[in-house]
């Protein structure tokens, strides 16, 4: 019997590995090529599954980096104690193929019709669904002001550096470095706390909607600073990622 | 380890679900508590998942796969339900 794919399931694909390049020393963004794809939303990620030759197999989850439309990627960062990060950051090639699902997730996504303004807060790789959110903006020519706050341990490990670049389009983007800074820089220093959040984010009274993504200690201390500057919790959508890999 | 949420169950819970369920509003049947599935505390390690709730810490779910079969216990919700198609289950 042929196999049919179950309306609702998800079906493990080989995709195509179009192109890896390389964001930061230890990051890189990974174009796909799946055979099925239904289309995503900006937020969504998808399952990556390695089988080793002795049929272990490991499964992460991978934000896609890429707005709804573009071709799939996902941004990986290498976590050196990783099981699946280290094969695909240092082995994986153009022309390879890469086991996947997806796209999973309904809730840490965005639609210009959810309104804002958006609150974005990354912790080191966590920028990478909000690239996607940054992006879906962008293409569809929503005019929701949006801010980027980005947590990264130094300016060399700040993902789409270029692309972030400076304010653009409606967008406000600023960093927090927490771990040394460039000489002469003039942007935030530090972990995130409330009264980092107090000058950056929007006021309450905006009636912001906020998404944050980060390890999970970051995830923490930003939803509850966010929180405590009157975030009603419903508009603060959370993603947390585990680990410390990206501070 | 440290904990993870709901988001990154997505896709196990389509395999139990045959749906999208991180949207999906859940209620804890120890203290009440009602919030998405995304916004659970997740402990993911071999071979199971343990879902707890985030104001009280009761276990919620566990879902243990073995081979091909996913068994799941959901003793720990009063309800799950999920907005458009109502998947609820009443307190045992």
């Amino acid at each position: 019997m042929a196999r049919t794919a179950l309306r609702g399931r998800l079906t493990w694909q080989a995709a195509a590995v179009v192109s890896v390049t390389g964001e930061t020393a230890s990051v890189v963004t990974i174009e796909l090529d799946p055979p099925h794809w239904p289309g995503h939303h900006a937020g969504q990620h998808l399952d990556v599954r390695l089988t080793a030759e002795d049929g272990y197999t490991a499964e992460r989850e991978y934000s896609i980096a890429s707005a709804p439309g573009e071709p799939v990627a996902i941004t990986v960062e290498r976590l050196e104690d990783g099981e699946v990060s280290p094969y695909l950051t240092g082995e994986l090639r153009a022309g390879d193929e890469l086991e996947l699902r997806g796209p999973v997730g309904g809730y840490f996504v965005w639609e210009p019709g959810d309104g804002g303004p958006l609150m974005l807060l990354a912790g080191g790789s966590g920028v990478v669904p909000l690239r996607s959110i940054l992006r879906h903006r962008r293409r569809t020519g929503s005019d929701v002001p949006a801010r980027l706050l980005y947590s990264s341990r130094s300016w060399q490990d700040v993902i789409y550096r270029d692309e972030l670049g400076q304010d653009h389009d409606g967008v406000q983007v600023s960093y927090t470095l927490t771990r040394g800074h460039p000489a002469g820089w003039t942007g935030h220093t530090g972990r995130i706390n409330q009264a980092l959040l107090e000058r950056v984010a929007w006021p309450a009274e905006a009636g912001p909607l906020a998404y944050i993504c980060g390890p999970t200690s970051f995830v923490e201390t930003a939803a509850a600073a966010l929180v405590g500057l009157g975030y009603p919790p419903e508009r603060v959508k959370t993603e947390r990622f585990g680990g410390t890999g990206g501070r | 380890m440290d904990a993870l949420d709901g988001n990154a169950i997505g896709g196990l819970l389509i395999d139990v679900f045959g749906t999208e369920m991180t949207a999906a509003s859940s209620t804890c049947a120890t203290c009440g508590a009602s919030r998405p599935v995304a916004e659970l505390v997740v402990y993911r390690q071999a071979p199971g998942t343990v879902v707890r709730c985030r104001t009280c810490g009761s276990v919620l779910m566990v879902l243990v796969r073995r081979a091909d079969v996913t068994s799941v216990d959901l003793s720990g919700l009063a309800s799950l339900s999920q907005p458009g198609s109502a998947l609820s289950r009443q307190a045992a």
